[in-house]
């Protein structure tokens, strides 16, 4: 019973990789390439964590429609990319557009880098042994001197 | 004071993840918002000689309401247009997305109308125009039909008194 169970689960397998992108005929290998690109990089708005080309949601296959309606009339990636961002905002965009709302989005990471860069820098300048520091050759020498001396205490 | 650095990147991360729990992943912020309703022409989903476009709610403050008869959360929020329709504040415009005219039709006859007109978008590329992504959705439409709200899910009695009146109030008040 379980083995055969686990031989029908196994039947069920190749299913799952299913690809969701139809067949598209285009005039030319370079708008074949422009659409793949483009589909790669949108966003679908059903299953958010997937791309128009790999999501097999309703609404995924009608923007891969209107994206190929674009590029096989001869316009190129901004055309396409403009008439979603126009009715889905920027969301639909793996890559969002640097504008002031994004500046942090963009330079965040690096302000966190040199921030705790700085941090670090501080505490080893901070932490670092301070016997010496400070301290004029005349006290370095008296410090010797003291040093010399009470090492004969413990000797006597 | 050794604590009180790694104490506050605790409590900003904390805040941080906080607002972030309180946000909806799921809603994606319309850029139509301000902008006038994309106009469309369709036949209406009680009789396919008849038009509706923009134009039949110009002038007026109106819903427009995204709605279909497989999508399951549309009944959820059905009673609740229902009785909006009822107490006639403002009129509820229906854009029936990709559906068959019969199961719509049908799906109004069983569950009621609260609908003055729907356009019937078979192919869903008026949905698209509009931004839609998941039914129901519920468009704030203004005097000069212009889309000033959108409200992405099924519309709960809360959202309706807290977010959709109130507005709709407001822009009947407007000139």
């Amino acid at each position: 019973m379980m083995r055969r169970l686990i031989w029908l689960l196994l039947a069920f397998l190749p299913i799952l990789p299913a690809q969701a992108v139809e067949i598209r005929q285009f005039d030319n290998p370079e708008q074949q390439a422009r659409y793949e690109r483009l589909i790669e990089e949108l966003r679908c708005l059903v299953c958010q964590n997937q791309s128009l080309a790999d999501s097999d949601a309703d609404l995924a296959r009608d923007l891969r429609d209107e994206v190929y309606g674009i590029i096989q009339s001869g316009k190129d990636e901004q055309e396409a990319i403009r008439f979603l961002t126009d009715r889905y905002g920027d969301f639909v965009l793996y890559r969002p557009p640097v504008k002031p709302i994004t500046w942090l989005l963009w330079i965040g990471p690096l302000l966190i880098l040199i921030g705790g860069g700085l941090f670090l820098w501080r505490r080893h300048t901070q932490s670092r042994p301070n016997e010496s520091a400070g301290m004029t050759e005349a006290e370095q020498k008296r410090l010797d001197q003291l040093k010399k001396e009470l090492l004969h205490r413990d000797k006597s | 004071m050794r604590f009180l650095i790694p104490l506050g990147v605790f409590a900003v991360m904390v805040l941080f993840l906080g607002i972030g729990l309180t946000l909806n992943p799921r809603e994606v912020p319309s850029p139509l918002i301000g902008k006038p309703a994309p106009t469309f022409q369709l036949s209406r989903v009680a009789d396919a000689g008849q038009t509706l476009s923009p134009d039949d709610f110009k002038g007026q403050v109106a819903l427009v309401n995204v709605w279909a008869s497989w999508c399951v959360s549309c009944r959820q929020e059905h009673p609740v247009l229902l009785q909006l329709a009822r107490q006639n504040v403002v009129p509820i415009y229906g854009l029936n997305y990709k559906d068959q005219r019969e199961a719509a039709q049908g799906w109004l006859d069983q569950y009621g109308n609260p609908y003055v007109a729907s356009a019937f978008d078979a192919d869903g590329r008026v949905g698209i125009n509009w931004g839609v992504y998941g039914v129901p959705e519920t468009f704030v439409i203004d005097k000069a039909g212009l889309i000033r709200h959108k409200h992405t899910g099924p519309v709960t009695p809360e959202s309706l008194e807290q977010e959709l009146l109130p507005l709709v109030r407001q822009l009947q008040g407007e000139p």
